[in-house]
């Protein structure tokens, strides 16, 4: 089971997954590290995902497309704004026009990740930070629509809490 | 594929009315059972009309409705708005599962190189 923990908050708009890997903590990050390495895993196979650039450092920008079964390319783009090598960085995502001009709305999101050694695996923790919903609601039309197609039939857990 | 199409400022509304402690614990009551404004304003240390305001917000988000009966108004939560809040980061979470099952076939695929050589 890789899967050790999901939290979601609807009130703070955020998203923490925690994963394990059976691999060192150096060959998970390269998996972010490496673009031709990170499209192999960031895209679902039906929406796969070309980084065009992908300059991993503080201050670096990534861009990258997905392709849609319809052949559209929704763009996004990174902003690292922390590495701390190799177990620790951040990163502003947003979305871009046709054209690769960076769209103002939805507003960025921000994301953390986190790599720590746990008896030889590695986690991975990844914060994933909505300023609105309407970013989170690109981020899943651009993500995943087998996704999409799943959550609906989902209970949510919050209403769950609700009513206890 | 038929995805109900969440209006952003529809979601963006019930964000906000749930980012206040208060009214999550109203929006909390109300799902278990109706209550009257009246009830809720003696459950806090605030005014009637404070807690109205509360009311209001949680109205406007339609996670909650009013109606009036005789002199009290009665307030019952509405379950729909938040299933769909929810919905949007149950489909986020499947993102995430399925690039960790993406990344463990790239690392199951590291290991068999490994034995081969």
């Amino acid at each position: 089971m890789t899967v050790v923990s999901v939290n979601k908050d609807v009130e703070a708009r955020t998203l923490t997954f925690v994963a394990e890997f059976d691999a060192p903590v150096e060959r998970v990050w390269q998996l972010w590290e490496d673009p031709r390495q990170l499209e192999r895993w960031w895209g679902p196979p039906s929406y796969p995902a070309t980084f065009v650039t992908h300059d991993f450092r503080v201050g670096g920008e990534s861009t990258y497309y997905m392709t849609t079964p319809e052949g559209e390319t929704p763009r996004g783009w990174w902003d690292i704004t922390v590495i701390d090598a190799p177990t620790r960085f951040e990163f502003d995502d947003g979305f871009s026009d046709e054209n690769g001009e960076r769209m103002t709305t939805p507003e960025a999101g921000h994301a953390v990740v986190v790599l720590e050694d746990v008896n030889g695996k590695t986690r991975m923790t990844t914060t994933n930070y909505f300023p609105t919903a309407e970013l989170l609601e690109e981020m899943v039309k651009m993500g995943m629509e087998e996704g999409m197609r799943l959550a609906m039939g989902q209970i949510d857990d919050l209403l769950k809490e609700v009513s206890v | 594929m038929v995805v109900t199409k969440l209006s952003d400022n529809e979601v963006d509304r019930i964000f906000q009315a749930l980012a206040d402690a208060t009214r999550r614990d109203i929006v909390q009551r109300v799902m278990v059972r109706e209550q009257s404004v009246s009830d809720l304003a003696r459950a806090y240390a605030m005014s009637f009309a404070a807690v109205q305001k509360h009311v209001a917000v949680l109205e406007r988000a339609q996670l909650i409705t009013k109606e009036r009966r005789g002199r009290e108004q009665i307030v019952h939560g509405d379950p729909q708005m938040l299933r769909r809040a929810a919905r949007l980061l149950d489909a986020y979470e499947e993102i995430w599962r399925a690039r960790v099952e993406s990344i463990q076939q790239i690392l199951d695929q590291d290991n068999r190189k490994g034995t081969e050589s």
